[in-house]
């Protein structure tokens, strides 16, 4: 992926948007059964290292992250939040991302055809600048070169190139996907159908919880999620909508649903009466 | 064995500016030696991080920018004296200076190299660092920092090589002679390149934080199409760099047992440093106090949001949140000692206000990306500690040994202190 999605900043300057993917994930629905962090892994030639239990240094796309609200039995919650990448359109949906922006070899592009935050391999030179402007930690670096077992190798996706070492990487919404089914429709003379385009975590998620689609497209379940204001919508109930940090501009394209207050809460300081529901960050191992 | 060390040391001193005494060269060679084995020390672990990688590092992905990056944006903060002295003496006309200018530039000289080597190392994939400069994102301001910064080396080289030329036995080729001569005559145009390079370069290196607004620590706002603390770097460089110059200078000086800058020149740039210090201290604190009350209350955190629940190298002690307290103070306590002639005639004092300037910007520099990366963002995230690696140690600790070699070769060999011979007559 990388220059063949990414149409640079001009395009942004005074031109409609076309796509704009995103995610909404029903946080009420996720069982924390890490489904989806195995299938991103999959999906996208993600190594492992021998030893995984340094999670300051593991590669994880999708990330599971396990909130408590820090309460004693009986009122003990706890509440599992997937994490992939949040695709930032940064301020007005500029495409002024907190990486974009700061890569000094734009090595990290924001492409307004789809609303997708690239990263192109080939062209990074390992400096993580832009690992330290991402706010969610959804930026990995890779510190040791790809293992894969020897028989391990024969499963890799042919369409996701193997990251070498010394390089960030980050999910980038299975953006060969996307780049399959829009062949296919482009071969064929028609537009993308929704369900031509999903991300593996959403199909790998066993209780439905992810639903991924343009949130630009009114036909598409997202658009409906994000922007239905009736509370009686059959996904929502009740619910609203709410993204992680939006006090900080970063205008993500992965929206939470929870009914659970202290939840949402979580999801934005400003929102917090308190301290921090609770801290401890299982990386999908609960 | 005896005659032949004694022609050694004769053909050795020849190298010797005239008129001035030298330590023996036995001396020489092993305080070389001990800092070389320290060098190459370095130079193994910085090898160890070109052929293995970073994972020869601790450095994580909660922890992308560590000790080398605060390393770097320390030895470039502290180098800052070489541009600013080379401002006063050249564009402003401070005359004095010139008895401290050399020095200056060789510390500045070696600041600036040993941060081009960090960034090497620092890099994942260090044979494709050119792409800063091929692939360059004009919006990113660590593109500025590597132009500018790759610009303002090669000021500083052309200012030290009319030095080495300077040196007894290549000064007597009339073609070296005349070109330093004549490196001498425009070397106020280069001083005034080199303090418009660094303006900005020093400048970007705080944007390089200031910029981040994922990150509330570190984001500030905007003044004109820079954020405030790009401002805060330049005025800290120029105001730390030459309390790290009197430093160095008063340190050679302890060491070769020498007075080298007369005092007026000392109490001179002392004076400008702390009159520089007691600014910076006011527009810190008025930043600090605007981040702190202004801007995190509109992104819906608190000052206390970043010295709590934390490890005791951030969180507050006793209640006062003591990196901050540390870092004002440091700039404060030397800024009142040196704005006071009696403080800057003092030498313990004066010894002490220089420290504590020249810590003002290391700790700063610590502050603006060590805890920058620490402090959690999302609220259920958690502060990861980070301390280290021995390789990332001896490699910071490399551009030290490669300051004391170089320092040590070229006051041995070239005219470095103007006034060495007046102060210390044979």
């Amino acid at each position: 992926m990388g220059e063949t999605q990414g149409h640079g900043h001009q395009e942004g300057h005074g031109h409609a948007q076309g796509s704009k993917y995103g995610m909404v994930i029903d946080l009420d629905k996720c069982t924390g059964c890490g489904a989806c962090m195995v299938a991103c892994m999959a999906e996208n030639n993600v190594p492992t290292k021998p030893d995984e239990t340094n999670k300051l240094d593991t590669i994880t796309w999708m990330r599971v992250f396990k909130l408590s609200n820090g309460k004693a039995f009986p009122e003990a919650e706890t509440c599992y939040l997937p994490r992939p990448c949040m695709h930032c359109g940064g301020k007005h949906d500029a495409g002024h991302s907190p990486c974009v922006s700061v890569c000094p070899a734009t090595a990290t592009d924001y492409s307004y055809k789809t609303g997708i935050v690239s990263q192109i391999y080939t062209r990074c030179f390992g400096c993580r600048y832009c690992m330290g402007a991402c706010p969610y930690k959804a930026r990995y670096f890779n510190w040791w070169d790809p293992k894969f077992p020897a028989d391990m190798k024969e499963y890799l996706s042919p369409d996701v190139s193997v990251r070498m070492r010394g390089i960030v990487e980050k999910c980038s919404f299975c953006f060969h996907r996307y780049q399959r089914a829009m062949d296919r429709a482009f071969y064929e003379g028609r537009e993308l159908e929704e369900h031509e385009y999903q991300t593996a975590c959403t199909q790998a998620c066993p209780a439905g919880a992810i639903t991924f689609g343009d949130l630009n497209n009114e036909r598409h379940m997202v658009h409906k999620v994000v922007n239905d204001k009736h509370e009686g919508h059959a996904v929502l109930q009740g619910r609203k909508p709410f993204r992680l940090l939006e006090e900080l501009d970063t205008n993500p394209k992965v929206y939470y649903l929870s009914a659970r207050d202290w939840v949402v809460k979580a999801g934005n300081a400003s929102l917090r009466e308190t301290k921090p529901a609770t801290k401890k960050p299982s990386g999908g191992h609960h | 064995m005896e005659a032949a060390y004694q022609k050694i040391v004769r053909l050795e001193s020849q190298l010797h500016p005239e008129g001035v005494q030298r330590a023996p060269l036995w001396q020489f060679v092993l305080w070389l030696g001990f800092f070389g084995a320290v060098l190459l020390w370095g130079v193994y672990a910085m090898f160890l991080c070109w052929f293995k990688g970073l994972n020869q590092t601790n450095m994580n992905d909660y922890y992308g920018f560590a000790l080398w990056i605060w390393a770097d944006l320390g030895v470039i903060a502290v180098g800052g004296g070489a541009f600013f002295t080379g401002l006063l003496r050249y564009v402003i006309g401070k005359d004095p200076l010139k008895y401290i200018i050399n020095y200056a530039v060789l510390i500045g000289f070696i600041c600036y190299s040993s941060a081009l080597l960090i960034l090497a190392i620092d890099i994942g994939q260090p044979l494709r660092g050119w792409f800063i400069f091929w692939h360059a994102n004009v919006h990113s301001m660590l593109t500025e920092v590597a132009f500018c910064l790759s610009c303002y080396f090669g000021v500083l080289c052309i200012e030290y090589i009319p030095l080495v030329l300077e040196n007894r036995k290549l000064d007597e080729i009339p073609f070296f002679h005349h070109t330093a001569h004549n490196f001498h005559e425009v070397m106020a145009i280069f001083a005034a390149t080199g303090a418009f390079l660094s303006f900005f370069h020093q400048g970007s290196l705080g944007g390089v934080a200031g910029v981040l607004f994922g990150r509330p620590f570190a984001y500030r706002p905007e003044f004109y199409i820079w954020p405030t603390t790009f401002f805060l770097f330049t005025w800290s460089a120029a105001a730390c760099g030459p309390c790290f110059t009197i430093l160095v200078t008063k340190i050679t000086e302890a060491i070769t047992r020498k007075k080298l800058v007369k005092d007026n020149v000392v109490e001179l740039l002392a004076k400008i440093a702390g009159w520089m210090l007691l600014t910076y201290s006011i527009a810190k604190i008025a930043d600090t106090l605007y981040w702190g009350f202004v801007m995190l209350p509109k992104h819906g955190l608190q000052i206390t949001d970043f010295y709590t629940n934390a490890s005791l190298i951030y969180t507050k002690l006793g209640g006062v949140p003591w990196i901050l307290l540390i870092e004002i103070l440091c700039s404060v306590i030397p800024a009142l000692i040196l704005v006071s002639k009696k403080g800057r005639q003092s030498k313990p004092a004066l010894v002490v206000a220089v420290l504590l300037g020249s810590m003002c910007a290391l700790i700063n520099r610590w502050v603006m990306v060590l805890q920058v990366m620490a402090a959690p963002i999302m609220t259920f995230d958690q502060f990861a500690l980070y301390f280290p690696s021995w390789q990332e140690l001896a490699t910071t600790i490399l551009p030290v040994a490669y300051g004391v070699i170089l320092i040590s070769l070229s006051h041995r060999y070239l005219p470095v202190f103007p006034q060495e011979r007046e102060l210390n007559p044979v």
